[in-house]
């Protein structure tokens, strides 16, 4: 049984209410799970079924109604918006389903910009995402913009942006959601590779099972609840 | 460290929509350009009338003939003289009164080695230069004797030395004066411009006394057309027109209820209405071009509110990577900025500009300060953090899901 402390994720008794005109729409109605550092998760359920809502909160993009979460053994529920944004910034990285890249940065800029927002400086900054890109493979591609670029390598920047400050964790909701299925498979050998071999921590959002079954883990949501939570042994080819 | 990138980019955002950064700019050029040039027209008449007050003499009095009524008929005032000489030294006699000059004006022309120039003739007394603080730019003033013996001595003012002398020293010189002749003993200092426009410099001291027997031919012997008087000091102004006003009644033998046939005219404080005129005038022109500034403001927040809507995704992924809304307000306050700053700085060069051109080809005097360059820029500035606060506020306010659910 894992205490508390080992978990880099621990959710409590989460729940998100939402007002709407006809009252208040409950999102998720009690949530409670633990993710440890390492796993590679995948949420699945219909839309609305609370699993965006749940990956807000747990992005740290959002606070519960109700509920605690613990990040590396941190309260976030009692932060302030600016430590939840350094917290984002440091130790979580995002990649959208719509990719998200600056249109008129270059792939460089967009990759260097978190590091901006962690107070370094321009040279540096600059060094370290080049390094980043080349670790996805596109090194050669740092002054093209996102138009320029076809999806899965825009998807592959949107990675590199998520890695640059180091963080132990990224959430991807639909990351292949607008991709064709070819560029699919290497984008989600991508996030294996890394969950692998450097023991990021990946949580992913997904309504597509052949891209959950890439994840060890499979946590199926309903109605704001968890309704199934298991671990999956076969690796999909 | 941070600050210094966020102005590559608002410098990257701005340079990404050059015609309408241009065109939000074009408020605040035009607002700057426009305060820049009123106030250097402004301040240019007021540094002008300056010039003629200092020039003027300070503490002046001009106390004029005034309306003669002979059998019923009143004539014109100054038309026939009813001070005398010693009205004059009689005024000179009061206790807040430095000196008192009679003066008898005229015109005519003067003669040279063939070269001939019309000008301004004053007949007066060695006071004259006192009241007017006119110093000698060389020789010097004839004396109270040379007015007494009726000499023909001539004082010159900077315009005449030029045109009847050029190079030449004018001192010791004959110069005749409607035939009369007359050595020159004195060039006055130059002092440009009256308060009227006239230029100063073009004129002729000779004593009263030669000036009514050789040149005027005057039937009025002893009697002066105005008497210029210079009080002690700016305190003593009031005592000492109250003093000339009796000091002339009883002189004149006017009687309580009877009208005076002299005006005492407080020079210093006509110039003074004048110079405060000029002030209200610069201080209008500033505001009216003011008012053109905060117009410009409203522009760049309309743009920047704008730009906000437009880029609430923009906003949502940088908030979402790890910017606070410290960071995400002062991004789209320094765009503010840098666009009110580069606005103002094309808007100086403008004006700047302009004011040359106004004195170049209108002629007016203009007088560009540091402090209006310095007002410019620290009004600009103010105004980009006025106008660029409400929209900055407004996007570091945003929700990040919100924001990054935004088309």
């Amino acid at each position: 049984m894992a205490e508390f402390g080992q978990l880099l994720i621990e959710v409590l008794g989460i729940e998100k209410d939402y007002p709407t005109g006809a009252g208040v729409f409950q999102a998720l109605r009690g949530v409670s799970l633990g993710i440890a550092a390492g796993e590679f998760v995948a949420i699945m359920g219909a839309s609305g079924s609370g699993k965006s809502t749940f990956m807000n909160l747990l992005g740290c993009l959002d606070r519960p109604t109700r509920g605690s979460y613990h990040l590396h053994g941190q309260d976030v529920s009692r932060l302030s918006s600016d430590q939840l944004a350094a917290l984002r910034n440091r130790e979580i990285g995002f990649v959208f389903q719509g990719f998200n890249l600056l249109p008129k940065l270059t792939a460089l800029d967009n990759v260097a910009l978190p590091l901006m927002y962690a107070g370094m400086g321009r040279q540096a900054r600059r060094q370290q995402a080049q390094a980043t890109l080349n670790r996805v493979g596109l090194g050669d591609r740092s002054h093209h913009t996102p138009l320029q670029l076809s999806g899965g390598q825009q998807q592959r920047v949107a990675i590199a942006r998520a890695l640059a400050t180091r963080p132990r964790i990224i959430f991807a909701d639909e990351p292949t959601g607008n991709l064709d299925s070819e560029t699919s498979r290497q984008v989600m050998g991508f996030f294996s590779q890394l969950n692998h071999e450097e023991g990021i921590t990946l949580v992913l959002v997904t309504h597509e099972a052949d891209i959950a079954a890439y994840a060890r883990r499979r946590i199926r949501f309903q109605d704001g609840r968890v309704v199934e939570d298991v671990a999956i042994e076969a690796v999909a080819a | 460290m941070i600050i210094a990138s966020l102005f590559e980019t608002a410098w990257h955002a701005l340079t990404t929509h050059r015609m309408r950064s241009f065109l939000t700019m074009l408020g605040m050029m035009i607002g700057v350009a426009a305060v820049i040039l009123m106030l250097a027209i402004g301040q240019g008449a007021q540094a002008m009338v300056r010039s003629a007050i200092e020039s003027m003499g300070s503490n002046l009095f001009i106390v004029m003939s005034g309306a003669t009524t002979t059998g019923g008929a009143r004539v014109a005032m100054g038309s026939a003289p009813t001070l005398t000489f010693a009205d004059a030294d009689a005024i000179r006699d009061l206790p807040d009164i430095v000196a008192a000059a009679p003066v008898s004006p005229g015109s005519a022309q003067l003669i040279y080695a063939g070269l001939n120039w019309s000008t301004s003739v004053f007949g007066s007394t060695p006071d004259y230069a006192i009241v007017r603080d006119w110093p000698m730019a060389s020789g010097g003033f004839f004396s109270e004797a040379d007015v007494r013996s009726g000499a023909r001595v001539a004082v010159i003012g900077q315009v005449v030395a030029r045109e009847l002398f050029g190079d030449e020293d004018p001192i010791g010189k004959i110069i005749r004066i409607r035939q009369a002749p007359f050595e020159v003993i004195g060039v006055l200092a130059a002092k440009g411009q009256s308060l009227d426009g006239r230029d100063q410099d073009d004129l002729v001291i000779v004593p009263i006394s030669s000036a009514q027997q050789k040149i005027f031919s005057s039937s009025l012997r002893n009697r002066a057309r105005f008497i210029m008087a210079q009080a002690t000091s700016e305190k003593t102004m009031d005592a000492a027109e109250s003093a000339i006003n009796e000091v002339l009644r009883n002189r004149h033998r006017i009687g309580v209820g009877q009208e005076d046939d002299f005006i005492v005219r407080n020079l210093t404080a006509i110039a003074e209405t004048a110079a405060s005129t000029t002030r209200v005038m610069s201080l209008l022109l500033g505001a009216i071009a003011a008012i053109s500034l905060v117009v410009g403001g409203i522009g760049i927040m309309n743009i920047m509110l704008v730009s906000v809507t437009e880029r609430t995704r923009e906003i949502g992924i940088r908030m979402a990577i790890g910017a606070r809304r410290r960071d995400v307000l002062w991004q789209f306050l320094i765009e503010a900025l840098t666009l009110s700053l580069i606005g103002c700085a094309i808007g100086l060069a403008l004006g700047i500009g302009g004011a040359w051109l106004v004195e170049r080809f209108a002629g007016l005097p203009v007088a560009v300060t540091p402090a209006s360059v310095l007002m410019a820029v620290g009004v600009s500035f103010l105004i980009g953090v006025f106008f660029g606060f409400y929209p900055a506020r407004r996007a570091a306010g945003l929700d990040p899901i919100e924001a990054l659910r935004a088309q």
